[in-house]
């Protein structure tokens, strides 16, 4: 999930010509007070012009707190985003109000159901609340970390190794799997260290999380290829499902591959593998059986 | 329908800055470095984008930077809102 200033018009343009996955344009922290209203106007126009082909469409909202976040509300909703973030979420009513503000607009314009939220948890409540928030509303799609502020409200800063951050990490995706979403890590802002980013990316992703956000096209390749299952696991992965398939065919329930019992886990297991292969574009479709 | 000096947009690669001022009928001072193939369409995003505000009579200098037609719409709109006190933007 690529982070873009929803205030940069030349940037909304290009986004998607990198290929990340999905989107947020932001009428939140990246845009001054008094830009606002012409960001929230561009971010409306691009959504409604702008052929972003398959790339998942998200905007981070003001919270609704302020003057902008209801105004955000109803011009990204007409505009037909797929997903609000809800920035600062610390509570599962605050997910209920936005869902409520959604359907207002969604009734007005005849498309109830459409929007979905995700909620983004940056602070020690909002981590303690992480599984009531996961699961306030059928539209929550995911909720994600926003670690500057966590970390501030800890009363802590950030480090290289993130020490900081691994309870609200395992809180989080715990939470997420809880309540059956999925669930995204927060940026990190220093492009000239690629290693450590890597190496954030390794970590998240072996924690469980679904996918990084990121602030530049440069950080896409690193996250795609740690995402990227390699040959072997595919293989592996392909062999564990082609075994399944082959007992459920004999009305077996019991699954062996190479004198090794297959149980649930690891056939769970493959079939993400395959999906991140597919979705990757290492594996087509086609190519499972 | 008042209209106030306002302004919106950037000059940065990809925007447009739209000037607003009141005016006798609406007249457009273009400047952009691709007016020779793009200037009457840019004119006419400005327009259109004014007619369907309600808004006719109008001073507008656009100093443009590169905008697609969608971010021309959004810098007018922005303007048009500035410059008049109301949310015109709405559907």
């Amino acid at each position: 999930m690529m982070f873009v200033p929803g205030n940069n018009p030349g940037m909304m343009a290009d986004a998607h010509i990198y290929g990340p996955d999905s989107i947020m344009l932001d009428l939140e922290d990246s845009v001054t007070m008094a830009e606002k209203d012409a960001a929230r106007l561009l971010v409306y126009n691009a959504l409604k012009t702008i052929d972003y082909g398959d790339t998942e469409m998200v905007v981070r909202i003001n919270p609704l707190s302020t003057p902008y976040g209801r105004k955000d509300v109803e011009a990204v909703v007409k505009a037909g985003v797929d997903v609000i973030r809800m920035p600062k979420t610390e509570t599962a009513d605050e997910v209920r109000e936005l869902e409520a503000e959604i359907i207002k607009v969604e009734t007005e314009i005849g498309c109830v159901g459409r929007t979905l939220i995700m909620a983004a948890i940056e602070s020690a409540l909002g981590v303690v609340n992480a599984f009531e928030i996961a699961s306030a509303s059928k539209r929550m799609m995911g909720i994600a970390l926003g670690a500057e502020d966590y970390s501030a409200s800890l009363k802590t800063q950030r480090t290289p190794g993130g020490s900081e951050l691994l309870l609200a990490r395992e809180t989080i995706v715990v939470a997420a799997r809880a309540a059956g979403i999925s669930c995204f890590d927060t940026v990190y802002s220093n492009l000239d260290d690629m290693e450590t980013f890597r190496k954030e990316v390794e970590l998240i992703k072996d924690l469980g999380f679904d996918g990084k956000s990121i602030i530049n096209p440069r950080q896409i390749e690193v996250v795609n290829e740690v995402f990227t299952p390699t040959p072997k696991a595919i293989e592996k992965s392909l062999r564990i499902v082609a075994a399944i398939k082959e007992a459920q065919a004999k009305g077996s329930g019991v699954v062996s591959l190479n004198g090794k019992m297959v149980d649930r886990p690891v056939v769970i297991r493959a079939e993400r593998t395959i999906a991140y292969a597919i979705a990757s574009g290492v594996l087509a479709q086609e190519d499972v059986l | 329908m008042e209209i106030k000096n306002a302004m919106a947009g950037t000059l940065e690669s990809g925007d447009i800055v739209i000037q607003i001022a009141p005016g006798d009928g609406l007249q457009i001072d273009l400047q952009s470095s691709v007016s020779a193939q793009f200037g009457r369409q840019i004119k006419a995003v400005i327009t259109e984008t004014l007619e369907g505000l309600g808004i006719d009579n109008v001073y507008v200098k656009a100093t443009d930077k590169g905008a697609l037609d969608c971010t021309i719409r959004a810098r007018v709109t922005a303007a048009a809102v500035r410059a008049t006190g109301k949310d015109v933007w709405k559907d």
